[in-house]
């Protein structure tokens, strides 16, 4: 059967032009953000098990096996034991290793390799919206992979705090992998080759930020010299906040106060430099 | 102006029962892996040194702050260092054959297309292959070289037999990658591949890398035993300090069969994986 | 005389030191099917970035519907369909998905969408493909996908930026009988192309551009009656002896061309010309007569080929 084509030019049932760019202006991040997790379907299993299954990876671990050498050795850390000590830690830094590959190579394959940002481009949504789009489809992804964390937290008995209070340990996991993504995504926006440099930015960012930025063992037991890495750290900043959380770590309203305003100066010039990067770069 | 035409040299084959397989010319391959590395900004293979290195510092030193001494392979109390290190050498040898052996051969396959363009000259797939598995255990080399450097930097080289810790980081990285471009060839889409990344994290979480495997139940302890990584971290282990025995032909024996079994996988997948 | 939907007046485009369009001007009006014909690097892209908003102009006038692409980019891209020099697919959507999710960045509702998906897949003849992957489908499928997703929107206007490189024939004359229906049906279609063939058969009118400026603007039998001859004569006497040969060429058609490979005779009567040639004494390895085309327009206007 053929279309009828004159009605496919005008088919009388669809809103004045006028109207589609009002609302896109209005809602344009939604609408790419919606497409980015459409997208995210295709690996629906893969991140199902990766959130479920990483956690309790890391928690039987790290936290019961690695425990049970700092249990004979020195007994337990910053007041709690090895397990409860570690896994807000741990939440946030396999929320930050996430971020990390949600903000690399879907950004190049956006700009270049598929070239993905160009169709909503060429539609009524602005560069920005592209840029912020992206970002929240990620975010939304990382509030289920941090509650699942948070479960198995729960369900380990890694949460002496009680849920009402660990739960917050959910929002810090997100803004931290906010704080560190969106910045990369506006540097990843910037890269016109093959993006070498990520492997880079994976030696010698993230995985430093998982060793050294207080994860395994507090800051303190490092040589004075090495804690600086720990103050440019997302992940320290984050890791602090959720033991606040977790276990009620001893945190000085004034360190609460640095820990949150770091990871929201990060966010919001992340973005600020995102949507710059995101603008120059579709409409150039 | 009049050339002389040069005659092509004679088309070589390779030995009888692989002559549909290979031309004998895997120095091709070679010599193009050589050249990208050459071509390749030089971080990019520096920088593969460094994981374990700051795995070591990190866990070494500020870990071993928390555990103190633990128990070596002969039963001396050995610092928590001395004791992730030969486990941390096992696990970059693994983690750099499997890379090498799996992503690096799937991205060359559907997207750079550059078995294609060997595979229309007189290569053969086992050309190929080898080829890319002797680059592979080239980087392993290189990387155990630079690491067993460090380690007796930190003074964490106790024993003559360390040395043969270059070796067997050569032949654990030759089992993973014959076995990894086997299972390679079974793969198809991005997602299969991510199983790989997903089986790797607990292999290096539970092999008796950071802890000894007697923090598990006996059933447990039997599973770890099986996996590969395990062996190979016992047997580094037991170099790093010269305490060898029986048991220590029985990793390398454990090695030597895998390795057997990931050539012949590879061998009789080679269409499978590069013909399609 | 209507108003027109696209008018550019001094249009143009700098990078840094490079001028990619060089002062152009131009009108489109409703309804028409207009090209943009040169050779690749001409400006054709980059002048229909302009228009579709995604690309700041440097200088010069542009109006699309009567608005400014550069100031009101969402009002103008909400107006156009835009099919890009190359595909960009959403691989990680089903062919269908990848319709509807595009119509949803123009703040259409499903209800909407769900029958317009239907209805443009009828129109692309790819509706057994609806639930296939994009990965999966030809080059000629992709490109009518990619068309099909920019009438979402209804469109006043289409955007097309070489349509059919890299197709087959086949696909070819597909996709030039979809974009007649549309045209039809009073979508104004613009065309990029650095096809003579493609301009010939789709565009009621074109310019020419070559360095980011207009040689010559016209219908296309316009622009070969005033730029060219009725028929073109072309013989090849091998790579090495067309250059010696053209001087014995003098005088049998309005004037020659010598291109490496081949020499263009010119005139209103092949056969005759052709006859002239051999009674002359030369005789070429090949020879062929054939009508006068966009190419040989662009040769007069240029002295290079369209396509290298």
């Amino acid at each position: 059967m053929d279309a009828d084509t004159n009605a496919l030019a005008y088919s009388g049932r669809a809103p004045g032009h006028g109207v589609m760019a009002a609302r896109a202006r209005a809602r344009g991040v939604w609408y790419y953000a919606e497409t980015v997790l459409r997208g995210m379907r295709a690996y629906f299993w893969p991140i199902l098990l990766y959130s479920v299954g990483q956690p309790l990876i890391y928690m039987v671990a790290l936290g019961i096996g690695l425990g049970t050498l700092v249990q004979q050795g020195a007994g337990s850390v910053d007041g709690v034991d090895y397990l409860t000590f570690v896994a807000p830690a741990l939440l946030v830094s396999t929320v930050v290793m996430s971020v990390t590959a949600e903000m690399t190579y879907p950004v190049m394959a956006g700009f270049k390799w598929q070239r993905l940002y160009h169709a909503p481009a060429a539609s009524p949504l602005e560069p920005g919206q592209v840029a912020l789009g992206h970002l929240v489809a990620v975010v939304i992804r990382f509030v289920l992979q941090s509650l699942v964390f948070w479960l198995v937290m729960l369900a380990f008995g890694a949460a002496p705090s009680g849920w009402a209070q660990s739960l917050l340990v959910v929002p810090v996991g997100v803004l931290t992998a906010t704080a560190f993504g969106a910045p990369l995504q506006a540097y990843a926006a910037t890269l016109r080759d093959e993006g070498f440099q990520f492997a880079f930015i994976q030696r010698f960012v993230v995985m430093p930020m998982f060793l050294f930025a207080g994860t395994f063992f507090p800051l303190s037991v490092l040589p004075t010299y090495l804690h600086w890495i720990g103050w440019i750290s997302p992940v320290w900043h984050g890791t602090e906040l959720a033991r606040l959380a977790s276990y009620g770590a001893p945190v000085s309203p004034l360190m609460l106060a640095v820990h949150l305003g770091f990871l929201l100066a990060l966010t919001v010039g992340g973005v600020l430099a995102g949507v710059r990067v995101y603008t120059r770069r579709l409409h150039s | 102006m009049s050339a002389t035409p040069v005659p092509a040299p004679p088309h070589t084959p390779g030995p009888r029962p692989f002559r549909s397989l290979s031309s004998g010319n895997v120095g091709a391959v070679l010599e193009r892996g050589f050249t990208v590395i050459r071509n390749q900004n030089w971080m990019i293979l520096v920088s593969g040194f460094f994981e374990p290195v700051l795995y070591l510092l990190a866990m070494g030193v500020g870990m071993g702050g928390l555990v103190g001494e633990v128990v070596g392979p002969g039963g001396q109390p050995i610092s928590y260092a001395a004791y992730i290190a030969p486990a941390l050498l096992a696990t970059s040898a693994m983690n750099g054959a499997i890379y090498d052996s799996t992503w690096n051969v799937f991205f060359k396959l559907r997207f750079a297309k550059l078995y294609q363009a060997m595979l229309q000259t007189s290569l053969g797939p086992l050309d190929v292959a080898a080829g890319e598995i002797l680059m592979a255990l080239f980087r392993g080399f290189v990387y155990a070289v630079g690491f067993l450097g460090v380690l007796a930097l930190m003074g964490l080289v106790t024993s003559w037999w360390a040395l043969l810790m270059v070796p067997v980081a050569v032949l654990v990285a030759l089992g993973f990658a014959a076995l990894g471009m086997g299972i390679t060839s079974f793969m198809r889409t991005f997602q299969q591949m991510d199983l790989i990344n997903f089986a790797m994290l607990p292999m290096f979480l539970f092999s008796a890398t950071l802890y000894p495997i007697t923090v598990y139940p006996e059933p447990v302890q039997w599973f770890v035993m099986a996996m590969p990584l395990w062996h190979a971290v016992e047997l580094m282990r037991q170099l790093s300090v010269g305490h060898l025995g029986l048991v220590t032909l029985v990793h390398v024996g454990y090695f030597l069969a895998m390795t057997g079994v990931g050539m012949w996988l590879t061998t009789v997948r080679l269409r499978a994986l590069f013909l399609r | 005389m209507t108003e027109p939907v696209i008018s550019a007046q001094g249009l143009r485009k700098e990078y840094g030191d490079f001028v990619a369009v060089d002062g152009i001007d131009f009108e489109v009006h409703p309804g028409e099917s207009f090209g943009l014909l040169g050779p690749n690097g001409a400006g054709k892209s980059t002048t229909m970035r302009m228009i579709g908003g995604t690309l700041d102009r440097t200088g010069g006038q542009l109006r699309v519907l009567g608005l400014d692409p550069g100031r009101q980019g969402p009002e103008v891209r909400a107006h156009l369909g835009v099919v890009p020099q190359q595909d960009n697919l959403d691989e990680e959507l089903r062919v269908r998905e990848n319709i509807v999710m595009y119509g949803r960045y123009f703040g259409l509702p499903r209800s909407y969408l769900g029958p317009k998906a239907d209805e443009l897949l009828a129109f692309a003849q790819l509706e057994a493909k609806a639930k296939a992957k994009v990965d999966n489908l030809s080059g000629g499928m992709k490109r009518r996908l990619t068309i099909a997703r920019g009438l979402v929107n209804e469109p006043r206007i289409l955007l097309l930026d070489e349509p059919t490189t890299g197709l087959d024939p086949q696909a070819r004359h597909v996709l030039w009988d979809r974009l007649f229906r549309l045209k039809e049906a009073g979508t104004t279609l613009v065309v990029t192309t650095h096809f003579m063939d493609e301009a010939e058969q789709l565009c009621d009118r074109l310019i020419v551009v070559d360095h980011g400026r207009i040689m010559a603007e016209g219908s296309p039998r316009q622009l070969i009656r005033e730029h060219s001859t009725r028929e073109v004569v072309e013989v090849r006497f091998g790579s090495q002896r067309n250059a010696q040969v053209v001087a014995d060429l003098e005088g049998v058609g309005a004037r020659n061309e010598v291109l490496p490979d081949r020499i263009l005779v010119y005139t209103d009567d092949g056969e005759a010309a052709l006859e002239e040639i051999s009674r002359r004494g030369l005789h070429p390895i090949t020879s062929l007569v054939r009508r006068s085309s966009l190419e040989d327009v662009f040769l007069r206007l240029t002295g290079r080929t369209l396509v290298d």
